[in-house]
C-alpha cells in the first residue's frame, strides 16, 4: 500500500527525521492561511497524489506570496496530475502540502528496502539525489552504493560510516544523518514497510539533512497487524476496479487490450496473457480468481471483465485441480445465465474431469466455446476479437 | 530415485485439524503419503483422520519420527510455525500458507542459518514424488511417476507443466513449488543442485516469473553445474511495470525483473527456453 507524502513526513517526525515545516491543504484559502502562518519568503506547493514524477509536470509549485500559494493550490486542486509514473488518466489531486523553501547546498538519494536475493534489509544512498535512482543507476552506476544490513545484527556502526563516506557527509554532520538513518530503520520494522524512500535528502546551507520528499509503501501482507497505517489509505488514488475485485478475492489489474482474460492462478494468468498477446491479440486485463472458484467468484469475474467497454471477447483459462472441471463448468454456466454476456466467451478447461465439463459446455444457448486446449483456445479468442472491431 | 521425498518419508500436518489441514491431509492420506499425525495447539491426545493429534511439533517428532511437515496454518502464525519446525529438527519444512509479512519471513530465514532444515515456500503448492509421496494442495490426478524435475515460483504453472510432461509419457520424478513471495525458502538452484544429482531425472523444467533475479542466479548456476537438459519457461512477457501481479513477489520495479532480462541469461546459459507456456511438454522431449 502506499501513502501520500504529506502522511509519510508525518511518519518520519515520529521517528526523528527532520522534515521541512509545514502543513496539507484541502482549500486554497487554508493554504495561503499555512503559508502566511509559516512566515517566509517563498513556499513550495506540492500536489499530493500516490505516484512521482510530479516536480515535472507542474505539481510541484515555488510561490513567492502567499496570494501565489493560493492561486497556485486553487489550479491544483480538483485537476488529476498525469505524470510519467501514472497511467493516461492520471491521479486527483485532493489535497496539497504547504512547506516552507530550504537553501539547498546538496541534494542525496536515501532509501531503504528488501533485498531479496541476500535476504536483509539495504540502504541504498547516492550523493546524486534529485534524480530518478534508476536513471541514476543507468547512467552512473558507480554513484550508488547498497548497504545491507543483517536482520540480526541490525544497524552497525560500519553501516552509518560506509554511507556518511558515499554521501560525502562531514564527519561533524553524522551524528544526523545516523539519526536518520536509525529512525528509518525503526519504523520500517515498527509498520512492516516494504519500502522508504528520501528522494531528495537535502543537505542545507547551514548543514543540516532534510527530507525534502517522502515516500514509504507497506507489505499489504502485514496491513491487517497495523491498523494505524491502514487508517492511512487513500482509495480514491487507486483503481476502483481492482478496490472492487479484492473484495470478492479477485486479483484484477485492468490492461489496454480488448480481449478480458479470467484465470485461476497468478502465473497462469500471466502466462494466458502472454500467450494471447503472442497469438496477436491484446488482453484487457490481468484476473486471477484464485482457487476454489465458486458460481459467485465467476459471476463477480464477468462483471468486472464486462464493465470495461472495450472487451470484445473473453476468454476463461481454469485449470481444474482439487475444484473439478464439471464443477467449474456449471459455475460458468450458472454465472452466465445469472449476468448477460454478450460477448463471445472461450473456454479451455483441463485438469481433473475436463471431458466432463469440456461436455457441460457445448450445445448451449450462450455464445460459448469450449476449445480443445490452450493454444486452441487463444487462437479463437484472438480471432473473435479480430471479428468483432 | 527422487528428490527430498518418497515413500518412506514420514510426514506430519500443522494446522491439522483445520479446515484446509483437514482436507488436504485426507487428499495426502488418499494418495499414499505416510502422513502419521498432526500439532494443533491445546488438541494434543485427539485422534483426528485416524491419526494422532499432538500440541507441539517437538512431541510429534518424539512419538512418530516424523521428518518432514507440512503447515496450513494462517498467516500470522505461519513464521512461528516454521521456526516451531526447525527447533524440533524438522528436515522438510512446507509452508502452503499465502500472506505471510516479508519481515517475519525474513527473521525465519534469519534464524534458519546454520540448521538442518529446509524450507519449501511459502505462498507454494507443495512438493511431490508422483505414486509415493503428495505433500500440499496439487491435484494428484495429473501427476505420472517417470523421469522430468519441476520446479516452479507459480502453483497453476506447476500444473500446467506436470499435464504437458504427463501428455509426452514422460512423467515426472519430483516436482517442487518453491513458492511466489519475495523471500522464500529453496531457491531455484538449490532444486537444481538436487535434480542434477538424482540419477531418475533425466531432464528438467524450470519456471519463473516476473520480480526479483532468482532466474538470473539460477542461469549462472546451470552454465556451470547443470548437464541435463534444461526447458525454461518464464511468466509475465507482458506485465506492465510497478503492478504486483497476484504473487507478492512477481513485479517488476526500475526496470528489473523483467521477464526478458530472465529469458535472455537462461538462453545465454544454454537452457531451451519457451515463449509459450504451451510448448514445455514438447520441447522437453526434444530436449531429450
Amino acid at each position: 500500500m502506499n501513502i501520500h507524502e504529506y502522511q509519510a513526513k508525518q511518519l518520519f517526525q515520529h521517528y526523528a527525521i527532520p522534515i521541512p515545516e509545514g502543513r496539507v491543504a484541502t482549500t486554497a484559502i487554508e493554504a495561503e492561511k499555512i503559508a502566511q502562518e509559516l512566515t517566509h519568503e517563498s513556499w513550495v506547493v506540492k500536489a499530493q497524489i500516490h505516484a512521482g514524477g510530479r516536480g515535472k509536470v507542474g505539481g510541484v509549485k515555488v510561490a513567492k506570496t502567499p496570494d501565489e500559494v493560493f492561486t497556485f493550490t486553487q489550479e491544483l486542486l480538483g485537476t488529476r496530475l498525469i505524470t510519467n509514473q501514472t497511467d493516461v488518466t492520471g491521479l486527483p489531486i485532493d489535497s496539497v502540502l504547504i512547506e516552507k523553501t530550504y537553501p539547498i547546498k546538496r541534494e542525496l538519494y536515501l532509501s531503504l528496502l528488501v533485498d531479496r536475493s541476500n535476504e536483509c534489509l539495504v540502504f541504498v544512498a547516492s550523493a546524486a539525489g534529485g534524480m530518478d535512482i534508476e536513471t541514476v543507476a543507468n547512467e552512473m552506476p558507480e554513484q550508488i552504493i547498497s548497504v545491507t544490513i543483517h536482520p540480526v545484527t541490525g544497524l552497525e556502526n560500519i553501516h552509518y560510516d560506509k554511507i556518511a563516506s558515499a554521501l560525502k557527509i562531514e564527519h561533524a554532520q553524522q551524528a544526523r544523518l545516523e539519526t536518520i538513518m536509525r529512525g528509518m530503520v525503526e519504523l520500517f520494522l515498527a509498520k512492516d514497510a516494504s519500502q522508504i524512500e528520501i528522494n531528495p535528502l537535502i543537505e542545507t546551507d547551514l548543514g543540516e539533512l532534510i527530507a525534502l520528499d517522502a515516500k514509504i509503501n507497506f507489505d499489504d501482507n502485514a496491513l491487517a497487524l497495523h491498523p494505524d497505517i491502514f487508517a492511512l489509505r487513500d482509495v480514491r488514488q487507486e483503481e476502483v476496479k481492482e478496490n472492487e475485485a479484492q473484495q470478492f478475492g479477485l486479483n484484477y489489474i485492468a490492461l489496454d487490450g480488448n480481449i478480458g482474460c479470467m484465470v485461476n492462478g497468478a502465473g497462469l494468468a500471466m502466462a494466458t496473457m502472454d500467450l494471447v498477446k503472442s497469438k496477436g491479440g491484446f488482453p484487457a486485463n490481468f484476473l486471477d480468481v484464485g482457487g476454489g472458484t465458486n458460481v459467485e467468484k465467476v459471476c463477480e469475474a464477468f462483471k468486472l471483465i464486462l464493465a470495461d467497454g472495450a472487451v470484445k471477447a473473453v476468454l476463461v483459462n481454469i485449470f481444474g485441480g482439487i475444484v473439478k472441471c464439471d464443477v467449474i463448468a456449471q459455475g460458468i454456466l450458472a454465472a452466465m445465465a445469472q449476468i448477460e454476456v454478450n460477448v463471445p466467451v472461450v473456454v479451455r478447461l483441463e485438469g481433473t474431469n475436463a471431458e466432463q465439463g469440456r461436455a457441460l459446455l457445448t450445445n448451449t444457448d450462450f455464445k460459448l466455446y469450449a476449445a480443445n486446449d490452450l493454444n486452441d483456445a487463444a487462437e479463437k479468442v484472438v480471432a473473435f476479437a479480430e471479428a468483432a472491431e | 530415485m527422487s528428490i527430498l521425498i518418497d515413500k518412506n518419508t514420514r510426514v506430519i500436518c500443522q494446522g491439522f485439524t483445520g479446515k484446509q489441514g483437514t482436507f488436504h491431509s485426507q487428499h495426502a492420506l488418499d494418495y499414499g503419503t505416510k502422513l502419521v499425525g498432526g500439532v494443533t495447539p491445546k488438541r494434543g491426545g485427539l485422534i483426528h483422520l485416524g491419526l494422532p493429534v499432538f500440541n507441539t511439533v517437538d512431541e510429534a517428532v518424539k512419538n512418530t519420527g516424523a521428518t518432514a511437515s507440512v503447515i496450513y496454518v494462517p498467516p500470522f502464525f505461519a513464521a512461528d510455525a516454521i521456526l516451531e519446525a526447525v527447533e524440533a529438527g524438522i528436515e522438510l519444512i512446507v509452508c502452503i500458507t499465502e500472506g505471510i509479512p516479508t519481515l517475519q519471513m525474513l527473521r525465519v530465514k534469519a534464524a534458519m542459518q546454520g540448521t538442518k532444515s529446509l524450507l519449501i515456500g511459502a505462498n507454494c503448492p507443495g512438493i511431490i514424488t508422483p505414486d509415493e509421496c503428495k505433500i500440499g494442495i496439487m491435484p494428484a490426478s495429473i501427476h505420472q511417476a517417470g523421469v522430468i524435475g519441476i520446479v516452479s515460483r507459480s502453483g497453476t504453472l506447476t500444473y500446467e507443466s506436470v499435464h504437458q510432461t504427463t501428455l509426452q509419457g514422460l512423467g515426472q520424478s519430483t516436482c517442487v513449488g518453491i513458492g511466489g513471495d519475495p523471500i522464500h525458502g529453496m531457491n531455484f538452484i538449490d532444486v537444481l543442485t538436487l535434480f542434477q544429482a538424482d540419477p531418475k531425472t533425466k531432464g528438467i523444467v524450470m519456471v519463473g516469473e516476473i520480480g526479483g533475479s532468482d532466474e538470473e542466479a539460477a542461469a549462472e548456476y546451470i552454465k556451470a553445474h547443470v548437464t541435463k537438459p534444461v526447458v525454461a519457461y518464464i511468466a509475465g512477457q507482458t506485465a506492465p511495470t510497478g503492478k504486483r501481479m497476484g504473487h507478492a513477489g512477481a513485479i517488476v520495479t526500475g526496470g528489473k525483473g523483467t521477464a526478458e532480462s530472465k529469458m535472455n541469461a537462461l538462453k545465454v546459459a544454454g537452457v531451451e527456453v519457451v515463449n509459450a507456456l504451451t510448448d514445455i511438454g514438447v520441447a522437453m522431449q526434444r530436449c531429450l
